[in-house]
C-alpha cells in the first residue's frame, strides 16, 4: 500500500467523494459538510490493538520509562538547530510502524530549537546535563538574532519589572508562543503542490505595490510559507512518501495528516502544538476505504492507534523554570472531536470513537489532549462511552460546542492550546501569560509596593492607611494599579508578537492555513477566586490590615463571614463577573498587534502553584505562597453546597470576554458518581449536559480517590500511567513535580458522605 | 377519615407557612435517589445510630429556616443537570421529624413537575393521627422512598440505634400495601450490620415487599463521620472498625438478593446500557 503509483491523479484520489465548492478553493468545512459520515451507534464495533501495535506501544512505554529515570530527557541535540530537513528518517521499528516520522533520528531525542531564544534553549540542554556546542553559541548569539533578543531589546523597564516580580508571569519571550492550529487535512485532500499553487496566487494579490509595512510583512511570510511547503515534500520524501498530490487512501490520509503535523513540532517548540479537528476528516477516508474491501475495522483502528501513538511521542526540551509553570512535558497536541455543525448535524462519526478507544489499546496517556465539543444533541452511544473513557483514564476534557461555535461563527474551529477554540481556516491567536489578579488586590493595598519583593512595581500610589478596609477606598486604588497591569500587559505582549513574527515566525503551521488571517490577541488571568474572595471579604467581611514594620500589609482578618466564589451566591460570583469584564475593558483601550481582536482567558495551567508561591496572604485568608485555585476554580475549601454549585458560579463568568477560555478542573470519587458504573455513566453525562446548557465553557473531569493519589506519589512505579486533567491539559501523575502533586492531592473532590 | 386529614393539614398551611430547619445542602447528590439529586439535609434526628456519619444533623429546631418557595428556587437553578430522572431529596437528620414541611415542599415540587425523593429510617413513623394523616399525604406527592434497614432483630436495633424497629416495619407494610416504591439500603457495619443470619433474614424479609423494590443497596460502612464527632466532642462508637471487605460486601449483596431488584432500571428514559 506504501508503493506510489506512477499514473495518481487528483481524479484518482477524489474518487466517490461528493464534490462541491471544496473542489475549486481550499475549503475543508466544505469537504466535512458533503461528506460526513455520522455514527449513532455505540462502541461495539471497535476493535482491539494488533500485535505490530502492542509491540511499538511496548517499545514507547519502555523508552518513556528509561527517559524517567533518567531525570526527564533520554537523549538532546546540541549542535542541529532543528528545520524539517535537518535530520534523516526516524523510527520505532520501521517494519511494525503504519505511520511513520519522528521529530529527530531516534525516537524521544530532542531536538534544538534556538530560534525562541539561545539562552533558554542553553538553560534547558544544561538542565538536562547536556552542553550546548559552542559554534551554536556563537551563531545565535553573535550572527543571528533570536526571538528572545529582540523582545528584550524592546522591554520597557516596567515590562522587566512586572516579569520580575511576577504580576505577569509566561510571556512567551523567550520561547515559542504556540497556539496555531493548522489545517492539517488540507495537505491530504489536496496535496502539497496545490498548496503552493493557491499560496502563490495569494503572494501575487498582496497589495498593489505600495510597500507599506503591512503588505512587506505579508508577501514575506506567505513567500515562508510556500518555502515550508517545499520542505514538507521533502521531509516526506525522506521517508519514501511523495506528498505533493492528494492521499488516496486512509492510510495514506493519516500518514499526510500526521507529516502536516510532524512539520510544525520539527520546527516550533510552542506553547501548545494543536493537532486540530481530524476525526471526521479521516473518518471520511476510513469509510471509504471500508466500503471498497481495502481495509478491515481492524487496520482502521491500527491506523488510528499507530497516529496516536506517534503524537505521544513528541517531546521538547525545556528549562526547570518551564517545568515550573507546565508541569509533566506537555506538548498540548490538543485534539477535539465531535461537536455539532451549523445545519445541525452533530459530528460524530466513528473514527471519533476508534480516538477513544486508542486510551483502552494502548493504555492511559496524557498526550494528545482530547477535547470533546459537547453539545446535548450528540447521540447517547458517544456520550456514554466518553464518560466511560472518563471514569476509567480521567483523559477527557469537555467544551462547549454551541457556546464557542456561536462565538466564533463557524462549525470548523478547533481547540488551539488548552482549552482556546480558533476558526481553523483562517483564525490565529496570539497568546501569552496571565496577569495576577490576586497580586494586584495587594498591590492596591500596598500603592504598587510589591508586597514579597518590597520594591516599587506598581505605579506608586497612596497605600490603603485604615485599619479596616474600605471597600469604595479598596476599589479606587485597585482601578488605579489594574489600568497600570492592563497597560504593561498588552504592550509587552505587542513587543513579543511583533519579534515572534520577525525571528521565530511559524511559517510551517501557517502554510496550512488561509493567507489572510483574523487574529486575536488572548491574554490571561489568574487568581480570579482568590481576588474574587478577597473583594468579598472586604465588602461583607469587615477586613482588618495587620501589617510589618515596613508598614506592607502581610495578613488580615476578617470579623465576618463573608460569600465565597464557588456556592452559586451572585454577591461573590458577580465580583468575579465584574473583575473579568473590569480587566478586559481595560486592556481593550490598548492599540493590539495586527489590530488583533482582544480576548482573555481564566485558565493556569499547573502554573497555580508558581503564582501562588509569589503571591503573599491575601484578603480571603489565603497565606502566601499557597497555591492559587486551578483555572476558574473556586479557592480549596471555598465550596459549601456541592459540586453543582460550584459549578454554577464558574459557569457565570462571561464567555463573551474570556473567550481564550474558562477552565474547571472537576475532581470526584468514582463512588460519588454512582454506585454502578452504569450510574456514573449517567451522571456523568447529566453533569456535563447540565453545565453546559448554563453555559459553561470548560471542564476537565477526574475520577478517582485522593488515597489513588497519595499511593501513587509514595509509589510511582505502581502507577506508570495514571493521567490526571490539570487545568487545560493531562499528565501523567508521575510526571508532576512533588510541589504540583500535592496541589493536585489536596484539589477539592468532591465526595459523597 | 382521609378528607378530614387533608383538609387539616391544608389549613395548617394557609395559616402559617411551614418552615424547614436546614442543616445543609448538597446539589451534587448522585446516590441518593434516581439521578443527580438536589439533596436537602434536615436537621434533627432521634435515633442515635452508632454508624451516623452526620452526628452535627441530630439536634432539633436548629439550622437555617427556609421556606419550600426558598427551597424550590434555589433547587431550580439545578434543573438542567437532572435530565429525565433526578429531583429533590430530602434527607437529614431524619426528614419526616419535620413532615409539615415536606408536605408543603413536596405537593410544591410536584406542581413544578420537580420529581421527589424521601430518604427515611422511618423512625418517626405511627398510626396515630394527626401524624398518620399527613404521612398518608406527604406519600401522595412522593415518587420514590429510600428506606434503611438498619436491623432487622428489634432488640439489636434498640441497641445499635436507640430505638424499636416494628414501626419501621409498619411504614414498610403500610407502603406495600399502597404502592409506594422504595430503594432499600443497608448500612453494613462489621461486627454491627454484617451477620449472616441476619443478613439472609433481612433478604427474606425484602421478599415479602419485593412488588415496591425497585433496587436494594449494600453501602458499606466509611470512617469519613470521625472527624465530625471529633469536632463535636462527642466519643466515636466504631473506634477501631474498619470497612467491610469487598469480599464481605459481595457476600451482603448475594444475601440481600440485591440483583434481584432492578426495577430502577424501568424508570421512564432509563438509558439502556
Amino acid at each position: 500500500m506504501k508503493q506510489l503509483q506512477a499514473n495518481d491523479t487528483t481524479t484518482e484520489a477524489w474518487d466517490g467523494f461528493n464534490g462541491g465548492d471544496w473542489q475549486e478553493a481550499v475549503d475543508i468545512r466544505d469537504f466535512i459538510q458533503r461528506n460526513l459520515v455520522q455514527y449513532d451507534g455505540d462502541e461495539s464495533f471497535l476493535a482491539g490493538p494488533t500485535e505490530a501495535t502492542t509491540t511499538l506501544n511496548n517499545k514507547v512505554m519502555a523508552l518513556k520509562q528509561q527517559e524517567r529515570e533518567a531525570g526527564g530527557v533520554l537523549d538532546a541535540d546540541n549542535n542541529i538547530p532543528a528545520t524539517l530537513t535537518s535530520h534523516g528518517p526516524g523510527y520505532i521499528e520501521k517494519d511494525l510502524e503504519k505511520i511513520v516520522g519522528l521529530q529527530t533520528d531516534k525516537p524521544l531525542k530532542r531536538a534544538f530549537m534556538p530560534y525562541g531564544g539561545i539562552r533558554m534553549a542553553e538553560d534547558a540542554l544544561e538542565a538536562y546535563g547536556f552542553k550546548t556546542d559552542p559554534q551554536m553559541h556563537q551563531i545565535f548569539s553573535e550572527w543571528r538574532k533570536t526571538h528572545n533578543e529582540g523582545v528584550f531589546d524592546a522591554y520597557t523597564p516596567d515590562m522587566r519589572k512586572a516579569r520580575h516580580y511576577k504580576i505577569i508571569t509566561g510571556l512567551p519571550d523567550a520561547y515559542g508562543r504556540g497556539r496555531i492550529v493548522p489545517d492539517l487535512p488540507r495537505i491530504a485532500l489536496y496535496g502539497i503542490d496545490r498548496l503552493i499553487a493557491e499560496k502563490v496566487a495569494d503572494h501575487g494579490n498582496v497589495g498593489d505595490g505600495e510597500m507599506t509595512d503591512s503588505v512587506l510583512q505579508l508577501r514575506e511570510q506567505i513567500s515562508d510559507q510556500v518555502k515550508a511547503l517545499k520542505g514538507m515534500k521533502k521531509m516526506a520524501a525522506s521517508y519514501g512518501f511523495d506528498i505533493s498530490k492528494p492521499a488516496k487512501t486512509a492510510e495514506e490520509a493519516v500518514q499526510w495528516v500526521y507529516f502536516g503535523y510532524l512539520a510544525a513540532v520539527k520546527t516550533q517548540n510552542g506553547a501548545a502544538m494543536s493537532v486540530g479537528r481530524i476525526d471526521s476528516f479521516l473518518d471520511i477516508f476510513i469509510q471509504r476505504d471500508l466500503d471498497r474491501g481495502l481495509i478491515t475495522e481492524t487496520d482502521a483502528q491500527e491506523l488510528v492507534d499507530q497516529f496516536v501513538m506517534k503524537l505521544r511521542m513528541v517531546r521538547f526540551i525545556r528549562t526547570t523554570d518551564y517545568n515550573d509553570l507546565f508541569s509533566g512535558d506537555p506538548i498540548w497536541a490538543t485534539l477535539s472531536m465531535a461537536g455539532v455543525g451549523m445545519d445541525g448535524r452533530h459530528h460524530v462519526n466513528k473514527t471519533s470513537f476508534r480516538v477513544l478507544k486508542t486510551l483502552e489499546n494502548m493504555g492511559a496517556a496524557p498526550e494528545p489532549n482530547i477535547t470533546l465539543l459537547w453539545d446535548k444533541r450528540l447521540p447517547d452511544g458517544f456520550k456514554r462511552y466518553a464518560s466511560k473513557v472518563s471514569i476509567d483514564s480521567s483523559t477527557i476534557q469537555y467544551e462547549n460546542d454551541a457556546l464557542m461555535r456561536n462565538q466564533w461563527g463557524t462549525d470548523y474551529y478547533g481547540i488551539a492550546c488548552c482549552v482556546s477554540a480558533q476558526p481553523i481556516a483562517d483564525g490565529v491567536q496570539f497568546f501569552g501569560a496571565r496577569a495576577n489578579m490576586a497580586k494586584t488586590v495587594l498591590y492596591a493595598i500596598n500603592g504598587g509596593i510589591d508586597e514579597l519583593g518590597k520594591a516599587q512595581v506598581g505605579p506608586a500610589a497612596e497605600p490603603i492607611k485604615t485599619e479596616y478596609i474600605d471597600y469604595d477606598d479598596f476599589m479606587t486604588k485597585f482601578d488605579r494599579q489594574l489600568d497600570w497591569v492592563a497597560d504593561v500587559y498588552v504592550n509587552a505582549l505587542n513587543a513579543i508578537h511583533y519579534m515572534h513574527d520577525k525571528y521565530d515566525y511559524e511559517a510551517e503551521q501557517l502554510c496550512l492555513k488561509n493567507s489572510r488571517l483574523d487574529y486575536t490577541f488572548a491574554t490571561g488571568i489568574s487568581g480570579l477566586s482568590h481576588a474574587t474572595d478577597s473583594l468579598s471579604a472586604i465588602k461583607y467581611g469587615h477586613v482588618k490590615i495587620i501589617r510589618d514594620e515596613d508598614g506592607i500589609a502581610v495578613d488580615f482578618k476578617a470579623d465576618n463571614d463573608f460569600p465565597r466564589y464557588g456556592n452559586n451566591d451572585d454577591r461573590a460570583d458577580d465580583i468575579a463577573k465584574m473583575l473579568v469584564k473590569k480587566l478586559y475593558t481595560k486592556m481593550n483601550t490598548h492599540h493590539l498587534y495586527h489590530n488583533a481582536k482582544l480576548s482573555t482567558s481564566v485558565l493556569t495551567i499547573t502554573s497555580n502553584v508558581v503564582y501562588g508561591k509569589n503571591t503573599g496572604t491575601t484578603p480571603n485568608g489565603r497565606q502566601a505562597g499557597e497555591p492559587f485555585s486551578p483555572g476558574a476554580n473556586p479557592a480549596y475549601g471555598a465550596e459549601q453546597n456541592g459540586a453543582l454549585a460550584s459549578l454554577l458560579s464558574t459557569a457565570k463568568i462571561p464567555y463573551k470576554y474570556a473567550t481564550d477560555g474558562i477552565s474547571n478542573t472537576f475532581g470526584v470519587t468514582p463512588r460519588t458518581l454512582g454506585n454502578d458504573i452504569s450510574g456514573q455513566q449517567d451522571t456523568l453525562v447529566n453533569m456535563v449536559d447540565g453545565y453546559m446548557e448554563n453555559n459553561g465553557m470548560h471542564l476537565n473531569i477526574n475520577v478517582f480517590n485522593r488515597d489513588t493519589l497519595k499511593d501513587a506519589q509514595a509509589h510511582p512505579e505502581k502507577y506508570p500511567t495514571l493521567t490526571v486533567r490539570v487545568s487545560g491539559y493531562c499528565v501523567y501523575f508521575a510526571d508532576l513535580t512533588k510541589e504540583q502533586q500535592d496541589d493536585v492531592i489536596s484539589r477539592t473532590y468532591f465526595e459523597a458522605m | 377519615m382521609k378528607i378530614f386529614e387533608q383538609e387539616q393539614s391544608s389549613v395548617a398551611v394557609a395559616d402559617e407557612t411551614p418552615t424547614g430547619f436546614v442543616h445543609s445542602i448538597e446539589t451534587f447528590g448522585s446516590v441518593d435517589g434516581p439521578g443527580i439529586r438536589y439533596v436537602l439535609f434536615l436537621q434533627g434526628c432521634r435515633m442515635r445510630c452508632e454508624f451516623c456519619h452526620n452526628p452535627d444533623t441530630w439536634n432539633q429546631g436548629v439550622g437555617d429556616q427556609m421556606t419550600s418557595d426558598q427551597v424550590l428556587a434555589d433547587a431550580e437553578r439545578y434543573k438542567a443537570f437532572w435530565g429525565t430522572q433526578g429531583g429533590i431529596t430530602t434527607s437529614g437528620g431524619e426528614a419526616l421529624l419535620q413532615i409539615d414541611f415536606l408536605i408543603d415542599l413536596f405537593k410544591k415540587a410536584r406542581a413544578k413537575g420537580i420529581r421527589t425523593c424521601l430518604d427515611t429510617c422511618g423512625q418517626p413513623f405511627t398510626r396515630k393521627q394527626p401524624w398518620f394523616g399527613k404521612f398518608e399525604e406527604l406519600m401522595r406527592y412522593t415518587d420514590i422512598s429510600l428506606v434503611d434497614i438498619k436491623q432487622i432483630n428489634p432488640r439489636e436495633h434498640k441497641r445499635l440505634t436507640g430505638w424499636s424497629n416494628e414501626n419501621i416495619f409498619d411504614m414498610l407494610s403500610y407502603m406495600l400495601a399502597h404502592n409506594k416504591h422504595i430503594w432499600i439500603r443497608h448500612v453494613l457495619v462489621p461486627q454491627r450490620t454484617d451477620f449472616d443470619t441476619e443478613l439472609i433474614q433481612i433478604g427474606n424479609y425484602i421478599k415479602t415487599i419485593a412488588p415496591i423494590v425497585d433496587k436494594v443497596e449494600v453501602l458499606p460502612y466509611h470512617t469519613m463521620g470521625i472527624t465530625k464527632y471529633e469536632e463535636l466532642g462527642i466519643n466515636y462508637p466504631l473506634d477501631g472498625i474498619e470497612p467491610p471487605t469487598q469480599a464481605r460486601v459481595k457476600n451482603a449483596e448475594n444475601l440481600l438478593h440485591t440483583t434481584d431488584y432492578t426495577n430502577y432500571k424501568n424508570y421512564p428514559n432509563y438509558p439502556k446500557a
